[in-house]
């Protein structure tokens, strides 16, 4: 397959890439990894005319802890994150993710922001982000501003950032004592899709109660959301069975799949509801042995 | 459409080339360069087939544009051999039976090599996730993960007889 004819630019900085985005608006699309949108640009599912390759722009790949954040950086690769000492210390749930995205290859190349702004609706970072209450920096040529997770992924390969914005990193809240996370996926072999997806972070206190928590779920919808009735069902309960079954149970009654080669919608809603449970416990094993 | 000016490094030789923005990687290798070593198959980022080294990472070239790998240094299946001397890897896969047809053998051995510089010593269950994203219709992949094994054993044996020899020598 051959792609459509396009042009190709490597801006050399940031302000550069932005000011390309603005004079060619509605013509140019940014590439990070390419793992994404290149073969949907073989397929001619997508014909930009100009492809910015961010390649070249410096500074967009730490991978850094702050006071209250684990920032990273658009262009770290699947392989970058899964790889990043603080993350293997720290955010076993993002280790989850990174390790079972695509194949080594799309690892080695495919970067978190071009996923999160590809916004394939079977995605896997999007789960854990909206489960994490994640914000995604967007950077344009009037500055920058921050777009929680929960108001980012719009619909089917649509996000909320502008044209003229570049992806320039993603902020996860620093993981505090009692906090776990884990990410949960059924996929038919390696590198499929997601037929379902589950992230879920829980916050337990001292007491044993959960007091806070989220649940991210991707593959069986338009877009990837957070089970906002799930996250109710757990509120004040003791983690366990139980109360993860009635949130396993809520997270699949949001979900609306389709039916299709991974599997009929009764099949997919009880993955989801399975996938939420298997998510919880973990999560919950990791909050409980996590003292900060 | 105006071609842009690409040059590169392809198994040590300096090459460059006039091309469109369009053209993939492992066509600028297989009909610009002549480099027929890296096969097309799936044509669909699935299969591996394709899986070259574009500084030193495993990538699949069906998935890359050659203007996206302009600048970078590529090495291919026909950067392995030392001349006539086939590289441990490709001798592996030959005394082992590591291949049938042999469509998908350079990039389950591209792959392959690539996983052992990350982890010299894999365990059988660390090579099948490491040729993950390269298929194979002939082998079942069990002799496939043999050759991986007898290349990693020769690799790490060659890589610690200068060591040996040295400790020899001193003990002498």
């Amino acid at each position: 397959m051959i792609p459509a004819q396009l042009d190709y630019v490597r801006p050399a900085s940031l302000d550069e890439a932005l000011r390309i985005l603005v004079d060619r608006e509605g013509e140019a699309k940014l590439l990070s990894g390419g793992y994404s949108l290149i073969p949907l640009i073989k397929l001619r599912l997508a014909q930009p005319a100009l492809l910015v390759d961010l390649q070249s722009v410096p500074g967009l790949d730490a991978i850094a802890e702050t006071d209250d954040a684990l920032v990273i950086g658009a262009r770290a690769t699947h392989r970058d994150i899964h790889e990043s000492a603080v993350i293997r210390d720290r955010y076993p749930g993002i280790v989850d993710v990174a390790g079972g995205i695509g194949d080594p290859q799309v690892r080695n190349w495919g970067t978190i922001g071009g996923s999160v702004a590809h916004a394939d609706p079977a995605s896997d970072w999007p789960a854990f982000l909206l489960a994490a209450n994640a914000t995604i920096v967007c950077r344009g040529q009037g500055g920058e501003r921050e777009v929680p997770a929960r108001h980012f992924f719009v619909d089917t390969f649509t996000t909320a950032i502008e044209p003229t914005e570049v992806l320039t990193g993603i902020r996860i809240p620093r993981r505090a004592a009692g906090v776990g996370g884990a990410y949960q996926k059924l996929e038919r072999k390696v590198g499929d899709f997601a037929t379902a997806g589950v992230a879920a972070i829980v916050r337990i206190d001292a007491g044993g109660t959960i007091v806070g928590s989220g649940i991210g779920v991707t593959g069986v919808s338009a877009s990837p959301y957070a089970a906002v009735d799930a996250e109710s069902a757990l509120a004040g309960k003791r983690p366990g069975d139980d109360a993860f079954r009635a949130a396993g149970q809520a997270a699949a009654a949001m979900s609306q799949p389709v039916s299709d080669v991974r599997g009929p919608v009764d099949y997919k809603r009880a993955m989801v509801a399975e996938l939420t449970v298997r998510a919880l416990r973990r999560a919950t094993e990791r909050a409980l042995a996590f003292n900060g | 459409m105006t071609t842009q000016h690409v040059s590169l490094t392809v198994n040590g030789q300096p090459m460059e080339a006039d091309v469109e923005p369009r053209l993939l990687l492992v066509h600028l290798l297989r009909d610009v360069f002549g480099l027929t070593g890296t096969h097309v198959g799936c044509d669909t980022s699935n299969c591996g087939a394709c899986t070259v080294h574009v500084d030193g990472r495993s990538a699949k070239s069906c998935t890359v544009l050659a203007v996206q790998a302009s600048g970078s240094e590529i090495r291919t299946i026909e950067g392995m051999a030392d001349g006539a001397t086939l590289h441990p890897l490709q001798q592996a896969f030959w005394d082992q039976h590591g291949l049938q047809c042999g469509f998908c053998t350079p990039g389950m051995i591209m792959q392959s090599a690539w996983l052992l510089e990350q982890n010299p010593h894999p365990t059988d269950d660390e090579v099948r996730e490491g040729i993950s994203g390269n298929l194979c219709r002939c082998t079942g992949y069990v002799n496939i993960v043999k050759a991986v094994q007898q290349a990693a054993g020769q690799l790490s044996a060659s890589e610690s007889a200068p060591v040996a020899a040295a400790a020899t020598v001193d003990a002498s």
